[in-house]
């Protein structure tokens, strides 16, 4: 059985108010989490400006291939997941539900492939901290930019972490038949938290995979 | 009815993807210091892309696109006055690195 | 419903405290006004533990000897002390206790717009609370509270990491109660209220939650960096592969310098409301006071730079930071001009909280001009890090913030429990702090400019006169504190019941019973007038 579309909340004068909540409410914490990722690239910033070479040697030790390929899985997911706000909105329940499913693949894909650069740097020994083997005048500020490498990545992976169990919930929900075109309020807001995650990604892969690429 | 926005969708995945091969092939070019404009420009042009089109930026209202680009404004005054530091310290000989 | 022969009992009115009893209904709560008390407790609890540090702190300097406490101790308590005041006193004070309770109300709400994300950030305020908590009484944490690198993260050997993952948890608490009430002022506005019909309360709030939704997360995100290099003996602020410790300081500033702005802009919107209602005349220049709480925001995320004068900073960029806190005094003088320009010639009511407000307002100015001392580079030098900038921070944050609190507290306090406080007590203990205050941070000044240091536990001879002066001031402040707790409580019991409106103030606050229902107004009001409308108005409380 079916539930109906969820009541308005008892503070809010209508649906529209509690959907118009709910947007703001999701833009501002994410610009929270543009500042909170912004001290990072802050510090990238200001080391990848001091210390270019030793950047540039340390970004060649990143696999570009799989960078661009989890990219485009990321990017992926980020169609999938509009796709299933779509069928929210218009009570197109299999399409919202095949869009979800999807989504949850993708975002996973991602992590697979994460776990495989990560475990290639374990075994590279550049995990600063606990196995950084690196030598040479430079290793010390290679050491910063793996540092900020595994933070950026690590905090982003965490989002999509969240992400994932979000969205299962959400999918869950919407297979109870939660959601109609008059409500689906957590679909929506679910998908700007999952598009932010993929622009920060966006961000991430030139600033940490394609550092001077060019030259040997 | 409106016209369906899943070919939008669509069209715009193409030119994430189309720009993600774009910036991973441009940075096998030696551009001297434009590499960092152009890979930061084509990420932003990606982002927008995003903010418009999925995130439904362009339907929403004005306060949404405050709020958006309020917070991308904010992480640039961290940047730019950090910035400020480190890019001049060196310039006085006066003790200091 | 029942028959006739049967006696009809008068029920007591139905309010937010006795429509439900128990602790489920207090610690499952939704209501924010039940929120607002369930912060007002821990908060008074968080200030009389930053405050036993702080007695402490006074005790050792009584005698120029470092002979209370050893140095390693001392170290501790003045951290301890700084932690506890700024992350669990005074940053969530005024929004989390008296906004939580009255935000709603003023705008004619029955809530605010996310009620269970509400009561989330009080349990996240607990949680972190228990970390530092279990930091304190394990050991306790000797960074001082601005925990500047490589120290923190790799020579003390004290308790860092649980102090920094109490104040990474505590920083979301705040981060979600200014998402809160910028929906809920965007969103939640009764019919008629538009933006320049808000009192300048809500103003300030808004500009509150503005800092702490852009700043806090930049704390969080130090906090970490700062977690994982302990953790690691190997980060981004370790000079030994080419991190710089002024990195640290610029990202902790970045956050804590618009912290001070998250503290004190509630306490200036707090005054606005006890200067008009006890001078019986409308605000000078609502807009301009309106604009200043915007301006002051946003300003203040420019100037943190000014904590790295001596830092190693560059000078150009310290140049530039000067200038821009220079600026940032600007909508704060305004401010003081209006307040004062609305006082002149207003029908003075001489209760509880205008002495606060009347404090306020003296103090703070006292406090925010010595900040331009501080803002010009060559007296920085000087004065930098000795008691001229301790007795600058605690002139505003004491004699500013803690006695906007005390005021707000005293003012809605009718509205909050139904009970009128006792008035001369009120006064008299308004009084005492004042005093006490003034006795505790002015030597301060003097001794900072005669050069003695903060964060020693000892200090040369020739200052002892000035710091007994300052412990004896010190004494009668816990005094003064301590009276308010005491017949507050009292009040709850014995006080005098109130009216909706003891003030005959403006505000729809006021226009619905003390305490208020549940859902606070019977019928959703709608705003026709401007705000405060008082010349004719009498004050009804004798």
């Amino acid at each position: 059985m079916t539930e109906h579309a969820a009541a308005v909340a008892h503070q809010f004068d209508d649906a529209e108010q509690q959907r118009g909540a709910a947007e703001l409410g999701m833009w501002i914490f994410l610009a929270t989490e543009v500042m909170f990722f912004g001290g990072m690239f802050t510090a990238f910033t200001a080391y990848r400006w001091l210390y270019p070479e030793a950047f540039t040697h340390a970004s060649r030790h990143l696999d570009a291939l799989l960078g661009g390929i989890n990219t485009v899985v990321l990017i992926g997911s980020s169609l999938t997941m509009v796709l299933a706000v779509h069928g929210a909105r218009h009570g197109h329940r299999r399409m919202l539900l095949v869009c979800l499913a999807l989504t949850l693949l993708l975002g996973s894909v991602f992590l697979g492939v994460k776990a495989i650069e990560w475990s290639s740097k374990w075994e590279h020994g550049l995990v600063p901290g606990l196995h950084f083997t690196l030598t040479g005048a430079d290793a010390g500020r290679q050491e910063l930019f793996f540092f900020l490498y595994f933070a950026m990545t690590g905090v982003h992976a965490l989002h999509l972490v969240i992400g994932i169990c979000v969205v299962g919930v959400i999918f869950a929900l919407a297979w109870r038949g939660h959601y109609s075109p008059e409500y689906h309020n957590p679909v929506e807001v679910t998908g700007l938290y999952w598009h932010f995650i993929d622009i920060v990604w966006i961000f991430l892969l030139p600033m940490l995979y394609l550092i001077g690429r060019h030259g040997a | 009815m409106a016209r369906s926005a899943v070919p939008l969708y669509v069209a715009v995945f193409v030119a994430l993807i189309v720009l993600t091969g774009v910036t991973v092939a441009v940075s096998y070019v030696d551009l001297g210091p434009a590499s960092v404009v152009v890979a930061l420009a084509i990420a932003c042009v990606k982002a927008v892309l995003v903010l418009l089109f999925f995130m439904h930026l362009r339907e929403s209202p004005g306060l949404t696109w405050v709020v958006a680009l309020g917070g991308f404004f904010w992480l640039g005054i961290l940047i730019a006055l950090t910035m400020s530091d480190v890019l001049t310290r060196g310039w006085l000989p006066v003790g200091g690195p | 419903m029942t028959t006739a022969a049967a006696v009809v009992v008068e029920q007591p009115p139905l309010h937010y405290l006795n429509e439900s009893y128990g602790v489920r209904s207090w610690l499952l709560t939704t209501d924010h006004k039940r929120v607002g008390l369930l912060y007002l407790l821990s908060l008074t609890g968080a200030f009389f533990v930053g405050g036993f540090f702080a007695v402490m702190l006074r005790l050792e300097l009584l005698t120029p000897a470092g002979d209370l406490l050893q140095a390693e101790t001392y170290n501790k308590f003045f951290t301890m002390h700084g932690v506890i005041m700024v992350f669990f006193f005074l940053i969530p004070s005024i929004p989390a206790a008296l906004g939580n309770f009255i935000l709603p109300l003023m705008i004619g709400a029955r809530d605010v717009a996310f009620p269970r994300l509400n009561l989330a950030s009080w349990y996240i305020y607990v949680l972190g609370a228990a970390f530092t908590t279990y930091a304190v009484v394990s050991g306790g944490v000797d960074t001082g509270w601005t925990f500047y690198t490589p120290y923190s993260t790799m020579s003390s050997t004290t308790q860092v990491m649980p102090t920094a993952i109490g104040i990474f948890i505590v920083g979301f608490s705040s981060i979600l109660t200014g998402l809160n009430f910028i929906v809920t002022i965007h969103r939640m506005r009764a019919p008629g209220l538009t933006w320049f019909r808000l009192p300048l309360f809500v103003w300030s709030l808004y500009a509150t939650s503005l800092i702490q939704i852009l700043a806090t997360p930049v704390l969080a995100i130090t906090v970490m960096l700062l977690g994982a290099e302990r953790l690691l003996h190997v980060g981004i602020f370790d000079p030994a592969i080419g991190g710089d410790p002024v990195l640290f300081q610029h990202l902790f500033w970045f956050y804590s310098h618009p912290a001070v702005y998250i503290m004190i802009l509630p306490g200036m919107g707090v005054i606005s409301e006890l200067v008009t209602c006890f001078s019986r005349k409308t605000i000078f220049g609502y807009s301009y006071v309106a604009f200043s709480s915007i301006a002051i925001a946003v300003f203040g995320f420019l100037v943190w730079g000014h904590h790295l004068f001596v830092a190693g900073q560059s000078v150009y960029a310290a140049m530039v930071f000067s200038f821009l806190s220079y600026l940032v005094a600007i909508p704060s003088a305004v401010k003081v001009f209006n307040w004062t320009a609305t006082l002149h010639k207003g029908t003075i009511e001489f209760r509880t909280p205008l002495f606060y407000a009347l404090g306020f307002i003296g103090l703070f100015t006292i406090g925010g001009l010595t900040g331009l001392f501080l803002a010009a580079l060559g007296m920085d030098v000087h004065v930098t890090d000795t008691y001229f900038v301790i007795a600058h921070f605690h002139y505003i944050m004491v004699g500013g913030m803690v006695m906007a609190y005390l005021g707000g507290v005293h003012y809605w306090w009718p509205k909050i429990s139904g009970r009128m406080y006792p008035e001369n007590l009120g006064r008299i203990a308004a009084f005492i702090i004042f005093l006490g205050f003034n006795l505790t941070f002015f030597p301060q000044f003097i001794l900072g400019y005669l050069g003695m240091p903060r964060r020693y536990h000892s200090y040369p001879e020739e200052f002892q006169v000035l710091n007994v002066m300052s412990t004896a001031g010190a004494s009668i402040l816990g005094i003064g504190y301590l009276l308010p707790m005491i017949y507050l409580l009292w009040s709850l019991r014995y006080g005098e019941p109130a009216s909706d409106n003891p003030w005959n103030a403006t505000g729809l606050e006021w226009q619905t019973p003390s305490p208020p229902p549940r859902d606070n107004f019977e019928h959703t009001p709608v705003v026709t007038t401007a705000p405060y409308d008082y010349p004719g108005r009498e004050v009804v409380v004798d």
